[in-house]
């Protein structure tokens, strides 16, 4: 992703940051993101943020599991090398569902934290830039992109004037895709504020 | 006004005058200083119990399974007791992180992290009995189902000890992933207030670039919310698969349909119970009493005495179906070989430990109190302990030819094996305690607002007003006082 400029402000509760995110949306201005120590309940939706789909990503993976599960064994035991094991059924459902169970769970899991690394791009040796060190400690951290259209310093005076500490201005390269470095991320829909509260 | 509430009458979660920076420093500070003095010497005894069990190991595998006391008769002793204890003590630390999420208790988030790694570390210890059981340990890769040179000859799928292969594997993976998932966050805590460059780069590499942006948080969100959920049946199904490995066989005392449940409640209650050892230690050597407060100790209490009477009641369901069932087999060896007989003794113990101890936590003053909760929690250990050589070694000691009736008691290299486990958990535990965030810093955070005890005293003000103040001084919220309106906008939500 290119280098851009962001003025980033500072917010230290969540009912400033709230009211913050509402007023700045409204005046038009894009947020990049904003970075906070905890999941703060409610702020992807105030801010417009769209659902993740990776329950239905968790969901596809499980079922390729119990998939892999059923037709391995009941090929094995049919097929590739069919074993009289004392008499009993080459395919017996009640001794596979063990294995097809925990198959299920396994694939499931592991597919889903695979996915949201590649998503959240985090891999060890990932280095992103942190634009207030205190974002993971007790600060909540808005930056917003600076466009060709953006009066900085007017924007600057906005945020002072909505609770925003700490501002300041940084370029920087902020977010990088793996192997996509000037591919422009969609994360932001463009929902109105108004049909976000409603 | 925060964007929740919760009652007053509810017990704060965080004790003392917290803020979410009090809250960082109180949980990470003792990452960042010198160890003390106690850590060494626990961390040496850790490591000399590991170093005697390698040995011990080493001995088994050099002239092999013979050096142990297993026979004909008793083919499973010590080794797959501690198997199953080892198991049975991991399943704490999914339920809280995972069944408590789900039932959105808010204390899990005090201990959940110290109970997930317990998991792992005693899931890890469990491994090893099995394996080194095997005898021939280099051959342990046959129990994997491949395409081979041997036929190919495949494993077999209908065999509970298959079953347990894939289950024991699974749950490490996915414990251990949902331990990692929620570590990361509070890895970059650590990395963004590192002082040190070494510091910096290892929890650089740790929380694997972690930001904080909002998008992450909400996949986190959801990615914990399924973990969750896919870790609930699953905890549930390994040791359900585990008494399988007895209950799908023909031996008296074993062959019962009892066990699922059975064995699932005994591995809460005992893993509940190493949960309460280990962090009373860790809460009085890292002084995190405000956040693993009494409150989550008397929580813990109420489902031990739950489980430990679920499990009174599966001890006395088994004697009364060993007398009605009228199988002779069956009725001997419950009433002659388990309750009596040469190995009487440790069926009383466990009777003693697990069904009668645990009653004294139906009194509120017993559950609160910290020394009782101790000594209550190594009862409960040992007593579990003790089921597992019951089941094990009642049921096979005397069968069904009297001439091939035997006696069982370890030898050396059983006990050292035994030692050795503790040895690698507590080796685990201790550089978890010293290195990793030993609470979820993020999730305490998360509930700060609406639990933590300075929090809670704001909204006394609020409790005292009726339904139609309240409703008013919302409104007036929304209209004049505009930093808030957004807070009460998302209350009439």
């Amino acid at each position: 992703m290119a280098v851009k400029n962001f003025v980033v402000a500072s917010f230290s509760d969540e009912a400033v940051l709230f009211p913050a995110v509402k007023k700045v949306r409204t005046a038009g201005y894009k947020i990049h993101d904003v970075y906070t120590p905890f999941p703060v309940h409610g702020l992807d939706h105030a801010m417009g943020l769209r659902e993740t789909s990776l329950h239905t990503a968790g969901f596809i993976y499980g079922i390729t599991g119990t998939t892999t599960a059923l037709s391995c064994m009941s090929w094995i035991f049919n097929s590739d090398w069919p074993m009289n094991i004392g008499g009993k059924p080459h395919f017996p459902l009640p001794a596979f569902i063990p294995i097809t169970f925990e198959l299920t769970v396994l694939f499931s899991a592991v597919g889903m934290v695979l996915t949201f690394c590649y998503l959240c791009q985090l891999a060890p040796f990932v280095k992103k830039h942190i634009f207030n060190p205190r974002q993971t400690d007790d600060l909540f951290v808005m930056a917003i992109e600076v466009t060709a259209k953006t009066n900085a310093e007017e924007l600057k005076t906005f945020l002072a004037s909505i609770g925003g500490q700490q501002i300041n201005e940084q370029r920087v390269e902020a977010g990088w895709w793996f192997g996509r470095f000037d591919r422009e991320d969609r994360l932001f829909e463009n929902k109105g504020v108004e049909a976000v509260n409603a | 006004m925060h964007l929740k509430y919760e009652s007053t009458l509810r017990e704060p979660l965080v004790d003392g005058v917290k803020d979410y920076h009090q809250v960082t420093e109180d949980i990470i500070s003792p990452i960042e200083a010198k160890p003390g003095k106690l850590w060494y010497v626990g961390f040496f005894i850790s490591l000399m119990l590991l170093a005697f069990g390698a040995f011990s190991v080493t001995w088994e595998v050099y002239y092999g399974t013979g050096v142990w006391n297993l026979n004909k008769t008793i083919g499973w002793g010590w080794d797959i007791t501690n198997f199953v204890w080892w198991v049975g003590i991991g399943h704490a630390g999914t339920l809280i992180s995972a069944i408590l999420l789900l039932f959105r208790q808010g204390w899990r988030t005090g201990v959940n992290r110290a109970a997930e790694a317990m998991t792992i570390f005693a899931v890890m210890c469990a491994g090893q009995f099995p394996i080194f059981h095997m005898g021939r340990v280099w051959m342990a890769f046959f129990v994997l189902p491949y395409p081979n040179t041997r036929g190919p000859l495949w494993v077999n799928f209908n065999s509970p000890l298959l079953w347990d292969v894939f289950a024991i594997s699974t749950y490490f993976t996915v414990s251990l992933l949902f331990w990692y998932s929620g570590l990361i966050p509070d890895f970059a805590t650590v990395r963004d207030r590192a002082k040190t460059k070494l510091r910096k780069l290892l929890y650089g590499v740790a929380s694997f670039g972690w930001t904080g942006s909002t998008k992450h948080w909400q996949r986190h969100e959801a990615l914990s919310l399924v973990l969750a959920g896919l870790s609930t049946p699953l905890v549930l199904s390994v040791h359900t698969i585990v008494s399988f490995d007895f209950a799908t066989s023909v031996i008296p005392g074993w062959h019962t349909t009892i066990f699922p449940p059975y064995f699932v409640a005994g591995a809460i209650f005992s893993g509940f119970a190493m949960v309460q050892t280990l962090l009373i230690i860790v809460r009085k050597i890292l002084s995190l009493e405000d956040y693993i407060t009494v409150g989550h100790m008397e929580a813990m209490n109420k489902v031990i005495v739950l489980t430990g009477s679920v499990v009174g009641c599966a001890y006395l369901t088994e004697l009364f179906m060993a007398w009605y069932a009228a199988v002779p087999y069956e009725f001997d060896t419950f009433y002659k070989y388990r309750a009596a007989g040469p190995l009487g003794w440790s069926y009383w113990i466990m009777m003693t430990c697990n069904v009668i101890s645990p009653q004294v936590f139906w009194f509120s003053k017993m559950r609160r109190n910290v020394a009782v909760t101790f000594v209550m929690s190594i009862i409960v250990n040992i007593g579990m302990w003790f089921e597992r050589f019951v089941i094990i070694c009642t049921s096979l000691y005397r069968d069904y030819l009297p001439s091939s009736w035997s006696y069982y008691r370890p030898s050396w290299p059983e006990v050292g094996f035994y030692m050795g486990t503790f040895g690698l958990f507590f080796t685990c535990f201790f550089l978890f305690a010293k290195y990793f965030p030993v609470i979820a810093v993020a999730e305490i955070k998360s509930v700060l607002k609406t639990s933590g005890e300075n929090y809670k005293k704001d909204m006394e003000q609020y409790e005292q007003q009726s339904a139609e103040e309240f409703e008013a001084g919302l409104h007036h919220d929304d209209h004049h006082h505009d930093a808030h309106g957004a807070v009460a906008h998302a209350h009439h939500n």
